[in-house]
């Protein structure tokens, strides 16, 4: 079908997108790379909507290494992720995560903000913000505020954004020595949404493993974390996750077949962290 | 709808260039970028299939990079630089391609064929000879319903092996 959009702005900066974004009440929604919101609206699903491009907005973009953090801007495409130096060098999971999203021709559009603010909670980017305990750099007409990515997530597709806020860049911990991770995931066809899908950071002071598919939000296998931390093998760790995740049925695959496809995975990151 | 939602343009002034000319219009917002170039412009070779992103019937270059015509909005154009399955005709650079897509027999309906070209022409521009595996990867977010895909991906590895041996292919 054909987009309903009820108006479009170009934001010339930052200032200028956050003013727009208060004035219109709610009334508006942020346009980066538009490839969830474009079809959204084609399909009408997204109601009539009023937009506000922000991608000419020049600094929103940019990957630079800040301290122990890399710090990734919102309209940061997933092709520069996956091709990205300092990306791979201190984020694997991250340049690991990139060439799963979608094809081509949508990563090169897509932006980790738009992947984060949509919250689906099949997708990569949200799970490996939750996993690398990333911090979400938001702004808003009152300031900017860092929301960790455990408390950002709030449900499906729902995040802590205020209606008048919007994502302006994350915040992921570097990897230290001897640090290794792993984002793999499983789906029927390559570029589908995953059926699930594991980020696996693997650090020696402990694992955190995020799951996506599998629950309304990417969901962090707690039990199963403790688990290994104790020395647990991969099989025990692996059965732990039955408490951890909350997969539900639909036309895509029963729960417990997302359940195993969880398990599959966590022994296979595991494997991969650990070789 | 609120005095400063309805304060938004609906209809946005947009200058770029198309296959290389240059082209000014008053767009709706809500037109997106495929229907601009069918309808508006009279380009249809970019086709309208899905119209959600799944499809990839409308894959077309904008700014050197292939994307869903279906997924931008023609309001956001304002000064880029389009390429449809026209332009790359008439200069050219997919003539290789699209003899070997005809060679093969890459094509049946023919529907999903601009946007298969522009995923194929995508990663041979990434140079050497991409396996099948990779050519595969790459054109998964082109769907074809009659040729199984066989013939398009040896289209492209023939395309591949041509370039990366320096030979010229007629069109």
């Amino acid at each position: 079908m054909k987009a309903a959009a009820a108006g479009y702005i170009r934001a010339n900066d930052l200032p200028h997108a956050i003013s727009l974004l208060e004035q219109s009440r709610g009334e508006a929604r942020i346009l980066a790379g538009g490839q969830s919101l474009i079809a959204s609206l084609n399909l009408r699903l997204a109601g009539e909507t009023a937009l506000i491009d922000i991608n000419g907005v020049a600094e929103l973009s940019g990957i630079e290494l800040v301290g122990e953090q890399l710090r990734i801007g919102a309209l940061t495409r997933h092709r520069e992720l996956a091709s990205s130096d300092l990306v791979a060098r201190h984020v694997p999971a991250i340049a690991q995560a990139a060439p799963l999203i979608a094809h081509a021709a949508i990563r090169n559009r897509g932006t980790i903000g738009g992947s984060l603010a949509y919250a689906d909670p099949a997708a990569e980017l949200p799970a490996c913000m939750l996993a690398l305990d990333a911090q979400i750099v938001v702004r808003g007409p009152a300031g900017e505020r860092r929301v960790r990515a455990g408390d950002f997530f709030v449900d499906l597709f729902t995040t802590d954004l205020a209606e008048d806020e919007m994502i302006v860049a994350v915040e992921v911990p570097v990897a230290v020595a001897g640090e290794r991770q792993a984002t793999m995931e499983l789906a029927r066809r390559s570029g589908d949404y995953a059926l699930a899908g594991i980020v696996l950071v693997d650090r020696p002071s402990g694992v955190r493993a995020a799951f996506f598919g599998v629950g309304p939000t990417p969901i962090l296998a707690t039990g199963a974390m403790a688990a290994i931390d104790r020395g647990a093998s991969p099989d025990e760790a692996a059965a732990l996750l039955e408490g951890d995740l909350q997969p539900l049925d639909d036309v895509h695959a029963p729960a417990a077949v997302r359940l195993h496809l969880a398990r599959v995975l966590l022994r296979r990151a595991l494997a991969a962290t650990r070789s | 709808m609120s005095d400063t939602a309805q304060s938004f343009p609906t209809r946005v002034d947009i200058s770029l260039t198309v296959n290389g000319e240059p082209v000014d219009a008053r767009v709706d917002v809500s037109r997106h970028l495929v229907d601009f170039l069918r309808l508006d412009l009279g380009l249809t070779g970019a086709h309208a299939g899905c119209e959600h992103g799944v499809c990839g019937a409308c894959t077309l270059q904008v700014d050197g990079e292939i994307v869903r015509g279906c997924l931008m909005l023609a309001a956001q154009l304002d000064g880029a630089e389009v390429w449809t399955v026209e332009g790359l005709t008439e200069t050219g650079a997919l003539a290789d391609l699209q003899a070997a897509f005809v060679e093969r027999n890459a094509l049946q309906c023919g529907f999903c064929t601009p946007g298969m070209l522009f995923a194929a022409a995508d990663i041979l521009a990434q140079g050497g000879q991409p396996s099948r595996v990779a050519i595969r990867e790459h054109i998964s977010g082109n769907y074809c319903r009659c040729t199984g895909y066989e013939a398009v991906v040896d289209a492209i590895e023939t395309v591949a092996g041509a370039r990366a041996r320096g030979e010229e292919v007629s069109a």
